[in-house]
């Protein structure tokens, strides 16, 4: 499966955020986008989550499951918020996004109890979500990612506000999206520190 | 689907949730009628329909604004309008959970409200079912004013304005039914078959418009 963006510039409101922009990703790789902020990293993740129209160019899949030419569907994003809820436990959280969101075709989810393992937080799944630190509610909507399968994820500067080993925790994760053939867009300023991440980084306009 | 329905309902009976808001306002609105109106028993009965019908419009427009502003804030809206879910499916069901939650105990406690009204049983019975077929078309119309004002931070009045208009109809056609069952030569049926046709007309609208709105306010 491919990944690619054709020309891409997208406008909030009468301002251009960027153009041009153009990529090709395979399964198992990752890109990493860079820049300062404002230039239009997370307008770039939500013109590839399908949530924000782009003004030209577009985004397709080749390759990917029958019935799917938009990376939308097959994709998940983790954006500046967490989508999940404060009054539910963290438990009730990711059963319900395990049970809406499903597997996409060519892959399975990761039990309950091993996505909270693989983000360290196995022993504190039976407290409200709005219990937990700024961290740990961002290792939880991580736990998320693990839950529901999908051959591509969008995240949106996801090691905000985690510590050092919660970074390696992140990289680990990728990792093995990747080695089993995902694709990973990141608008992030940590280095993976592997091998097959390519780099995009946006400048901005100066106005 | 079933996911998202009972995760909606679950939220509404949490701290914060509100299922219980619109029934305690439902209660306060119509006990305080009697003793503005005045031991007049007689005026109670032939009031107490329409007051019942207003107290519930007005209720179930309570929590209405934040059936898609709470999925927004938290980011939730933008993954559920990623999915191959038609959008008008996951709005319909929010809906049906919304009412399930909030409209649903209005109904059950309409009957109890009624005897402050010195009702009788046969407009007792009549308020409670044109209640229940009457109540979802408001949760509906709301949906739609919720979705057109998800991005605003205090839609809440907005939201009441919007659909208020929308919501005559119900109110008109309900309180009707109500009165056509009681006083005897007016037939029950006419009213009563054009107050579920409106809901059934906004079960098709109302998630179709909503989930256009919806797409409209991405950021």
């Amino acid at each position: 499966m491919r990944l690619l963006a054709e020309g891409l510039s997208a406008r909030r409101g009468e301002d251009l955020i960027f153009k041009d922009i153009s990529f090709d990703l395979a399964g198992g790789e990752a890109l990493v986008v860079t820049g300062p902020n404002g230039s239009g990293k997370s307008t770039l993740l939500r013109v590839l989550a399908g949530l924000l129209g782009a003004d030209s160019g577009r985004v397709r899949l080749k390759g990917g499951p029958a019935g799917f030419d938009h990376p939308r569907e097959l994709s998940h994003y983790l954006g500046h918020r967490n989508a999940m809820k404060r009054e539910l436990t963290v438990e009730e959280n990711l059963i319900f996004w395990q049970r809406f969101l499903g597997d996409s075709p060519g892959g399975s989810g990761d039990g309950l109890v091993e996505a909270a393992t693989a983000v360290g937080l196995a022993d504190i799944i039976h407290l409200p979500f709005g219990y937990l630190s700024a961290g740990q509610q961002r290792r939880m909507a991580m736990a998320k990612l693990l839950v529901a399968y999908r051959p591509i994820w969008l995240l949106d500067e996801p090691t905000a506000a985690l510590d050092v080993s919660a970074d390696r925790l992140f990289a680990g994760l990728v990792a093995r999206h990747l080695e089993r053939g995902g694709i990973v867009i990141a608008a992030t300023h940590q280095a993976l520190g592997f091998t097959g991440v390519k780099s995009l980084e946006m400048t901005g306009f100066f106005h | 689907m079933t996911a998202l329905f009972l995760r909606d309902l679950k939220l509404s009976v949490r701290a914060g949730g509100g299922a219980m808001i619109g029934v305690l306002f439902f209660m306060t609105v119509v006990a305080v009628i009697p003793f503005g109106v005045g031991p007049d028993l007689n005026l109670l009965a032939r009031i107490g329909p329409a007051i019942l019908w207003i107290g519930a419009l007005l209720a179930s427009l309570l929590g209405l604004d934040r059936l898609f502003q709470a999925e927004r804030e938290d980011g939730s809206l933008d993954l559920i309008m990623m999915q191959e879910t038609p959008l008008l499916l996951t709005v319909l069901v929010k809906c049906a959970a919304h009412w399930t939650a909030t409209g649903l105990p209005l109904v059950v406690a309409s009957p109890f409200l009624g005897l402050f009204m010195n009702m009788d049983e046969r407009a007792i019975g009549a308020t409670m079912l044109t209640l229940l077929a009457g109540t979802p078309a408001i949760t509906l119309i709301g949906a739609v004013g919720a979705a057109v004002a998800v991005a605003l931070p205090r839609g809440g009045l907005l939201v009441s304005i919007l659909v208020l208009p929308l919501a005559i109809p119900v109110l008109i056609f309900g309180v009707s039914a109500v009165y056509a069952a009681i006083e005897d030569p007016a037939p029950f049926l006419p009213p009563f078959m054009i107050l579920m046709a409106i809901t059934l007309f906004f079960a098709v609208i109302g998630p179709v418009a909503a989930a256009s709105a919806l797409r409209h306010s991405a950021d």
